[in-house]
């Protein structure tokens, strides 16, 4: 076996120094009762070829597969990445090395972090963003963690019905055990989030609202936060897709204290939803509450600049289940993904793709619209919009598959009351020639 | 630009990104717009980040450089104890990237996503086959994250029985986020101290447990590398009391195919996919942590599971039981297919094999060190061995110092001041990839440290010096935090 570098005689000369005679022996202080009976019931190995023709078979399976336009967006987005990014990440000094704990030997990885760090939070428009959360879902359900631990004294939150339907599933999950209290806020007709009810809410820590939400609606974050303040709780700011603020405000600009959100779009392929980038940032007051691993600038003897984990005041190894999370992991490489697909942009290149992507939404949009479909929603939106049609979209949905289209993503499953309506997404990766194909087959 | 880049050898240095850069570079190209431009409303315009604009040389040179100061397991041995720091097989990287697989959207219908359902179906399979443990579940996207999952199946369980538990038991042996997972679920951690030869004493447990309890939350083997040899005898009383016992899995590498979680009366345990089964650990993640449980506990699992119906694979949403979803989607999915790559690979006899050799390094190197550094406690030991840093006292060298030295040995130090039970702890897990010659090697870079301390002791105290970077310091770090530039 190639991962297994001993030889028998290896294996001989290094019992005899340990005083055992054989493998077996080695385990002599487990007890009889705990032993596995017999063979693990697994497959018999494969050798590389054989591996790679198996995977052959479970790529024949997929029958949605590379060669298809999915134009579905919902948290998990299509988006071009460079050649470069698969290069440098596969490094194997990146890939193959542990969590940063002796920084003189793991300079890459720190440094890289605190530039991810860095970009973020200009990104999100915050005072400082950590080393990364699992995904999107399980930052929101920190962040809101996070506020019930600042306003101590309270014991509810918020969400909006506008966010995405499995972040709210994972943040009940976080919530269930504990004593307090998740509300759900109503969407109005324009598929922003209604929070007339808010000042009726007592003991609210914290709110969480999504911008660009599930819907692709842009939220009014501006005045929302302001109602969320006025009401004396903090302003949570969620989001699925980062490309937007290369367009919009920043969820900072507008007033949020907390901003978590999901990084996919930067550099990672979709993946069927892992492994994701939870991105998670804050205001400078919080940081002593943020869960997650921070890096910081530090010098070393010599007084050269360089960089360390810091702050671990805060994590359960030495606050035990006083953490401020039970996190002790990022998602190391996909951070210094995420930060050279935002590198490689540049400012002035994540606005130019933005904008893009906000014009094929658009032109959709209108050709949907020319040829008999609905917007469900009046307000503005990026990359992703829900529309209905006048008569049942299931055949022409099946047709368009057949066409290597799967067109948008049908609501019922995830908002009964929206049941017949459709969301779709589209970003640079889409074709005109795909939109119009897509439009015309609604009007036929 | 005053200064060159060259420091020592082939290591340069390198800017941070936005001291780099012109405006009006550009690292990858954005395809030209085939569709009109459309109007934004300006009140939700923003300005745009401040990011520096780069061409791609300049990316592609900035990552290369940063990667050349990182040590990973390509670059040498990392016997960093609890860490399971094993060989990253190449392949696996390979498949990870098939684009069918990769590309697959995670809400797309189950009858267009069979491939992906079949894997995450299996790996299933497999690790219920490895653990003993029946059901399983792949969402958790790390160890931590698995112990979480586990803890809000405790409360789920006790839940339904209307039985309230407000404490745990945890061992001073148990892994360091134990604490913060169970506090999430609201339960108070109960310290339990392991006995003189550094395991569990039945007698303890017997004494804290009550129907108060939830349960307890026991690695095995523990952060000291020994085999809890009373486990069935904790488990028995823990259950006696309605309580469950949640198995830390981490250290599983150990005892593949020797071991069944099951009988030894665990039900619930996670894996560290990124440590037993050989998935890179990528400076920090991402990992996975899947869970698996008892056939009684498995209708608490998270929400979707993959299951076979016939000849075809579907996502089971159809659980009232469980405790809800863990992850947006389902889990590390491109983690879990590196995991699935290595089990395919190995099958049964090689996973064996992979715990036996892990257990024989450790043995080896314990053997072989023991009157070089003060073992911890002289025990059969498995894939880990411990020791603590009495014998240099007198040399006035520490733990910190010796690690830090082994580095300009080329070696990364083992886990140190860890477990905590043990002063001035040093925790080496070697791993079956590694060879004798190189074990050899590593244990003699070790013993000359100890000499260099012993004549030399300020050599240890300024060390690295071969470094990068000599020692960082961390309190400045943590009393003036710079995290953004």
């Amino acid at each position: 076996m190639r991962y297994l570098p001993h030889t028998d005689e290896e294996i001989g000369a290094m019992l005899e120094v340990v005083g055992r005679k054989s493998l077996e022996e080695l385990f002599c202080s487990v007890p009889e009762g705990c032993r596995y009976q017999g063979t693990m019931d697994l497959p018999a190995p494969l050798n590389e070829w054989s591996l790679t023709d198996h995977f052959g078979e479970l790529a024949e399976a997929m029958q949605v597969n590379h060669k298809y336009q999915v134009l579905i967006g919902a948290g998990s987005y299509q988006h071009h990445i460079p050649v470069t990014i698969g290069a440098l990440m596969g490094r194997s000094e990146f890939l193959t090395a542990y969590t940063p704990y002796q920084p003189e030997m793991a300079q890459g990885t720190l440094q890289g972090i605190f530039e991810y760090q860095t970009l973020v939070a200009r990104l999100l428009g915050m005072d400082v963003a950590n080393a990364s959360m699992y995904d999107g879902a399980s930052a929101l359900a920190e962040a809101l963690l996070m506020g019930l631990r600042i306003e101590k004294k309270k014991t509810k939150v918020a969400v909006s019905r506008a966010i995405h339907p499995h972040y709210r599933e994972v943040a009940a999950t976080y919530l269930r055990p504990t004593n307090y209290e998740l509300i759900e806020l109503p969407v109005d007709k324009d598929g922003r989030t209604d929070l007339t009810g808010l000042a009726d809410i007592e003991g609210l820590a914290a709110v969480a609202i999504q911008s660009p939400n599930f819907f692709g609606v842009i939220e009014d974050l501006t005045s929302l936060g302001q109602t969320i303040h006025d009401s004396g709780a903090l302003f949570i700011s969620s989001f699925t897709e980062p490309l937007a603020y290369g367009l919009l405000k920043n969820p900072g600009e507008c007033g949020a204290d907390i901003v978590c959100g999901e990084g996919q779009s930067f550099g990672m392929s979709r993946s069927f939803g892992g492994a994701a980038l939870g991105m998670f940032a804050c205001r400078d007051q919080f940081t002593r509450n943020m869960p997650g691993r921070l890096v910081g600038e530090t010098v070393d003897l010599e007084g050269k600049r360089g960089f360390v984990l810091t702050l671990s005041t805060r994590e359960q190894h030495i606050r035990r289940e006083k953490a401020t999370s039970n996190i002790c992991s990022n998602q190391g490489i996909c951070t210094l993904t995420a930060a050279m697909y935002m590198s490689s942009l540049g400012g002035s290149g994540l606005r130019e793709l933005a904008k893009l992507n906000y014009d094929k939404a658009e032109y959709f949009k209108a050709q949907l619209k020319k040829n008999g479909a609905k917007l469900a929603y009046a307000a503005p939106t990026f990359n992703e919009f829900v529309v209905e049609f006048e008569k049942d979209f299931q055949p022409i949905y099946a047709k368009l598959q057949q066409k290597k289209i799967v067109a948008g993503l049908a609501l019922g499953k995830y908002y009964p009351e929206l049941a017949g309506k459709y969301l779709f997404c589209v970003t640079e990766t889409t074709a005109k020639k795909v939109m119009d194909l897509v439009a015309g087959e609604v009007k036929s | 630009m005053k200064k060159t880049p060259g420091i020592s050898g082939l290591i340069f240095d390198e800017p941070l990104l936005w001291e780099k850069g012109k405006a009006g570079r550009r690292g990858m190209s954005i395809p030209a717009s085939d569709v009109p431009a459309a109007e934004l409303p300006g009140e939700l315009q923003g300005k745009g980040p401040d990011f520096p604009d780069l061409s791609e040389i300049d990316v592609v040179r900035h990552y290369t450089r940063l990667s050349q100061w990182n040590y990973g397991v390509d670059s040498g041995m990392y016997p960093l104890g609890s860490c399971t720091m094993k060989y990253n097989p190449k392949i696996n990287e390979k498949l990870a990237v098939t684009p069918e697989l990769a590309t697959a959207h995670p809400m797309l219908a189950d009858d267009v996503v069979q491939g992906n359902l079949q894997l995450m179906y299996e790996l299933q399979q497999y690790l219920a086959a490895i653990t003993g443990l029946p059901g399983v579940s792949l969402q958790p996207a790390a160890g931590a994250h698995g112990e979480l999952t586990g803890m809000l199946i405790f409360a789920a369980y006790h839940r339904d029985r209307q039985s309230k538990r407000t404490k745990i038991l945890i061992p001073d042996t148990a892994h360091g986020t134990n604490p913060a997972s169970a506090a999430l679920c609201g339960y108070k951690p109960v310290p339990i101290k392991s006995g003189p030869n550094g395991i569990l004493k039945v007698q303890s447990i017997a004494e804290a447990m009550d129907e108060e309890t939830a349960g307890i939350m026991i690695t095995n083997p523990n952060t000291l590398g020994l085999f809890e040899t009373n486990i069935r005898e904790i488990a028995e009383i823990v259950h006696a009391k309605g309580g469950l016992v949640y198995g830390d899995g981490a250290n599983m590498n150990a005892v593949m195919g020797v071991i069944n979680a099951a009988s030894c009366g665990v039900d619930v345990m996670h894996l560290n996919l990124h440590k037993t089964f050989s998935t890179p650990h990528g400076g920090g993640g991402p990992g996975a942590g899947p869970v698996c449980v008892t056939s009684e506990l498995e209708k608490y699992l998270p929400v979707p599971r993959a299951v076979k119906d016939g000849d075809s694979y579907r996502l089971d949403f159809d659980r009232p039981s469980s405790v809800g979803r863990v992850h947006a989607f389902h889990g590390n999915f491109s983690v879990l297919i590196r995991a699935y790559c290595y089990i395919r690979t190995m099958g049964a006899a090689n996973l064996k094999k992979a715990s036996q050799l892990a257990v024989l390094n450790a043995a080896y190197i314990k053997e072989k060190m023991k009157g070089t550094l003060q073992l911890a406690y002289n025990r059969p030991c498995m894939h880990e061995c411990v020791f603590s840093d009495a014998l240099q006292v007198e040399d006035k060298i520490t733990t910190l110092d010796m690690a830090k030295r082994l580095i300009d040995h080329g070696y990364h130090p083992p886990t140190i001041y860890f477990p905590l039970v043990v002063h001035g702890a040093i925790m080496i897990e070697p791993t079956e990839t590694e060879c004798k010659e190189d074990i050899d090697q590593f244990i003699e870079a070790v013993k000359l440290v100890v000499q260099e301390g012993r004549e030399n002791p300020d050599l240890l105290r300024q060390a690295p010096v071969k470094a990068k970077l000599r020692r960082l310091d961390e309190t400045l770090a943590a009393r003036k935090p710079c995290l953004c530039g």
